[in-house]
């Protein structure tokens, strides 16, 4: 499966992604940026943290109108992978790739820490193949983080299992304690209606190996790769 | 100067929408209660914009692209609404 990692003016986890796909998964990656508006042939997208263009206006507002979107939107209309990480997570929303906003963290202080996350659908290829039950251990690292939707979008969202992963405690209760940020319904990654589209405020990049402290988000990529051989 | 060479002021107000939490708003509300405003009893922040266009366009045109500029980007219309002041240039702004 080849990656593609999109790098924008202001990204900083674009070379955390790529190095945990060439040496942690084992499979082709290559970056993209931003001002490219041709797609070199990829099967599955990474938009990475960072502070794309400063985080001005609103996080990912201006990100979303990069010349690399036009692949991106294509990309995900077709039916193949993205993974949005973080700011990634905020360009797909302001992109309308997915559903809803961010809003500055409840705390109104920037997170930097682990926490615990429980698989809401396990339907999705990004958590299909994760053994139900499963407490994941990934560390969120935000600002703005506060998940936002109208409670339509939460119903509609709730009803086509979108939300993929949600704050939790360390048993996988999800309760109001584990929620860091405030975000609706604990909502910590969702997908789209398709379900190829995966947007989440927490950093699977970031433990992936037993050094980083957990290996969680291994689980993630994991999941994916093998729905997309069991498809193939 | 004649009116129609001065160009336009286009002032945007974005506000969070009623129903979306203000936790900025929120702190700065209990900040005043603590200095003993307790007659206050809501504070919400919003963002400002002051866009200059132009002399020689006519007011709706002008109205229609600052609307256009608000639904593509100074405004995400899940969270935040916004309204508009439009003025000549060197009017003072109400």
């Amino acid at each position: 499966m080849k990656f593609g990692v999109v790098v924008f003016p202001g990204s900083n986890c674009d070379h955390d992604c790529y190095a945990v796909v060439r040496d942690v998964l084992r499979q082709p990656v290559t970056f993209i940026w931003h001002g490219q508006k041709k797609m070199p042939p990829v099967d599955c997208l990474i938009l990475p943290g960072g502070f794309s263009y400063g985080d001005y206006l609103r996080t990912g507002a201006i990100a979303r109108f990069s010349p690399v979107l036009a692949g991106v939107r294509k990309h995900a209309h077709s039916g193949k992978p993205v993974i949005g990480i973080c700011n990634g997570f905020q360009i797909l929303l302001e992109a309308g790739l997915l559903p809803g906003a961010m809003l500055r963290n409840r705390t109104l202080t920037f997170i930097c820490k682990y926490v615990f996350l429980s698989v809401a659908s396990p339907g999705s290829p990004f958590s299909r193949h994760i053994p139900s039950g499963t407490v994941l251990r990934i560390p969120v690292a935000h600002g703005e983080g506060n998940y936002y939707c109208d409670p339509a979008t939460l119903s509609r969202l709730r009803a086509r299992k979108q939300i993929i992963f949600r704050y939790s405690d360390s048993d996988g209760q999800v309760t109001a304690d584990a929620n860091p940020n405030g975000s609706v319904d604990n909502i910590a990654g969702i997908c789209n209606e398709e379900g190829n589209v995966l947007g989440m405020m927490p950093h699977p990049e970031r433990c992936m190996e037993p050094e980083m402290g957990s290996m969680d988000g291994l689980k993630i990529f994991r999941s994916l790769l093998a729905s997309v051989h069991t498809v193939l | 100067m004649p009116l129609k060479n001065k160009g336009w002021i286009v002032e945007v107000f974005v506000t969070l929408k009623a129903s979306v939490l203000d936790p900025q708003g929120t702190a700065v509300q209990r900040a005043l209660h603590s200095m003993g405003y307790t007659s206050l009893t809501g504070a919400r922040l919003g963002k400002y914009f002051r866009l200059h266009f132009i002399p020689g366009l006519h007011r709706t045109e002008v109205e229609k692209q600052a609307r256009r500029m608000c639904e593509k980007l100074l405004v995400n219309p899940v969270i935040e609404q916004y309204h508009l002041k439009i003025n000549r240039e060197g009017k003072r702004s109400a």
